[in-house]
């Protein structure tokens, strides 16, 4: 079985409903999408829920904005977080 | 080439105009705004604001708004510092200087670089109220309503 590992990021109150700033995961090879993605780690659980298509939740393949179609590969860094409130 | 910071420490504002706009006489005006830290919202009173960012992703999207701007404005320069980390009220969060050959440029471009920033860059909020609760400030539709405008204006 092919994995490839992925640097996972979670900020503001994403990142504490789901315990972690950070994590390296294992990607299963069927996994090739924002949306695959999502639904594993939805699958989770708890926090995790959160990630699932539809919610507030937003993504981010690489340090740019990504939808549920944008592919995944290895070495990549993807963050979620909820939606900005800066300025 | 804007000027963009992502700090904890403060910024100073006189340095900072003097910065880009000292000495210059092709600049006929800037326009500034400063956020700060409120002591209240939705009726509660606030005692610290905690900003939280995305080191990496954070100033290359803020980056891309600066330059957004100087392009649709013909911006002779720009400064965007945001700080980061726990502040106390009346504290300045952000601060948005915009320099053009004349005043129309100066002032939209500075509306517009604070109406994306609050909508388009990976920064959150947290406020500390004094009861001792805590809780994440929500995006706001009339922050997204006030982003939306500059779409539909011509550059």
């Amino acid at each position: 079985m092919t994995e490839r590992m992925l640097r996972l990021l979670y900020f503001a109150w994403l990142r504490e409903r789901v315990g972690r700033g950070e994590e390296s995961l294992a990607l299963p090879a069927e996994v090739t999408t924002v949306a695959g993605l999502r639904a594993l780690l939805a699958a989770r659980g708890g926090g995790f829920a959160a990630l699932a298509e539809g919610g507030s939740v937003r993504c981010a393949v690489n340090q740019d904005l990504a939808g549920p179609a944008t592919p995944i590969g290895p070495g990549d860094e993807v963050a979620f977080f909820p939606p900005v409130t800066g300025g | 080439m804007a000027v963009v910071r992502v700090q904890a420490e403060p910024f100073e504002m006189g340095a900072e105009f003097a910065a880009l706009a000292g000495g210059r006489t092709d600049i006929g005006g800037v326009g500034a705004f400063v956020g700060q830290v409120r002591d209240a919202a939705d009726g509660r009173r606030i005692v610290a604001m905690t900003l939280e960012h995305y080191p990496g992703m954070t100033e290359r999207a803020v980056s891309a708004i600066a330059a957004e701007a100087e392009a649709r404005w013909s911006l002779l320069g720009c400064t965007v510092i945001h700080r980061v980390g726990r502040l106390l009220p009346g504290e300045p969060i952000v601060l948005v200087l915009a320099a053009a050959p004349h005043r129309a440029a100066a002032l939209a471009a500075t509306g517009f670089l604070i109406d994306w920033l609050k909508t388009r860059a990976p920064f959150w909020k947290k406020e500390e109220y004094a009861d001792g609760a805590s809780a994440w400030v929500e995006a706001r539709e009339a922050d997204d309503a006030a982003a939306a405008r500059w779409q539909q204006l011509p550059a």
